[in-house]
């Protein structure tokens, strides 16, 4: 019982049980008169238009792609961050040059433009 | 007993949204499946008190590469979706070399001399397994030079998305 995991899994089973009560009350409770305007989709009070599924553009992907790539240099930082009072001089200044080599990497980046929103 | 039926049930969800990740005919619907299934190995990784690795797989795979996934799905157009095959001639092929696949892991884990019932090495009390992950990360004589070849192949990955992306005129 003193695993801190403890706390996370009850978290999840209280947000599933949630939103799960809540539907399920609505549907016990609330009366049901379906007419097509009540059916229809609602979105922001607008008529809707068009297919769901729309063709993203592209650049969403390269965004997810370069912010997938930082994702992974703090996963290899946030132990260098915690250790950092422990360690010496050498090792902080390779976290450093650990930095500096991805800095090189977003710069590329934003002088092709691919940070622009076109 | 509590940690085996922990086990189990993430087990069951690994494999039950596994199998739904490649049946499932709505790829949006396939990449939430996905999402499931590496929420079960983050699972197991903290029923493992593997904390920082359980962290990482929800950051990583759950924050970014889904993401990526359901990015790549929506460049794709529906229709393509509804009138191909979820199947095509080679799947006889892929199962046979699975099965290799899955042999040939057995053999080399079961040369690791680690059975079911090995008790796994205890974390020294008083240190903190994260700074000591930092520690061996950074020193000369550990993983430092690893460390520094992860930067330039994410340095390569950057560049290599960014190419591939780019306007060639």
């Amino acid at each position: 019982m003193l695993n801190p995991w403890m706390f996370v899994g009850l978290f999840l089973i209280v947000g599933l049980l949630i939103p799960v009560a809540a539907i399920v009350l609505s549907a016990l409770l609330a009366p049901r008169k379906p007419n097509p305007i009540k059916l229809s989709t609602y979105e922001c009070g607008m008529e809707t238009v068009g297919d769901s599924w729309v063709q993203f553009k592209a650049q969403y992907y390269v965004f997810a792609l370069v912010f997938l790539i930082f994702d992974v240099e703090t996963v290899f930082l946030f132990p260098w961050a915690l250790a950092l009072n422990a360690l010496p001089f050498f090792a902080v200044v390779e976290g450093i040059v650990f930095i500096l080599i991805l800095i090189a990497g977003l710069s590329f980046a934003w002088r092709k433009g691919m940070l622009e929103w076109v | 007993m509590g940690a085996q039926i922990l086990f189990f049930l993430c087990a069951a969800l690994i494999l039950i949204s596994a199998i739904m990740v490649v049946t499932v005919r709505n790829l949006i619907h396939a990449a939430l499946w996905l999402i499931a299934t590496l929420f079960g190995a983050a699972l197991l990784y903290a029923s493992l008190d593997a904390s920082f690795i359980a962290v990482v797989q929800v950051v990583v795979y759950i924050g970014a590469i889904a993401i990526m996934f359901i990015f790549a799905v929506m460049l794709t157009r529906r229709e393509l979706l509804i009138k191909t095959d979820q199947t095509n001639a080679n799947w006889p092929l892929a199962l046979g070399l699975s099965a290799v696949m899955l042999v040939a892991l057995g053999y080399v884990i079961g040369g690791f001399g680690v059975t079911l019932n090995t008790t796994p090495a205890a974390i020294p009390a008083g240190v903190d397994p994260l700074t000591l992950l930092g520690k061996a990360l950074l020193a000369p004589e550990a993983y430092v030079l690893p460390f520094e070849v992860a930067s330039v192949l994410l340095l390569a990955a950057m560049v290599g998305a960014v190419y591939v992306a780019m306007n060639k005129k």
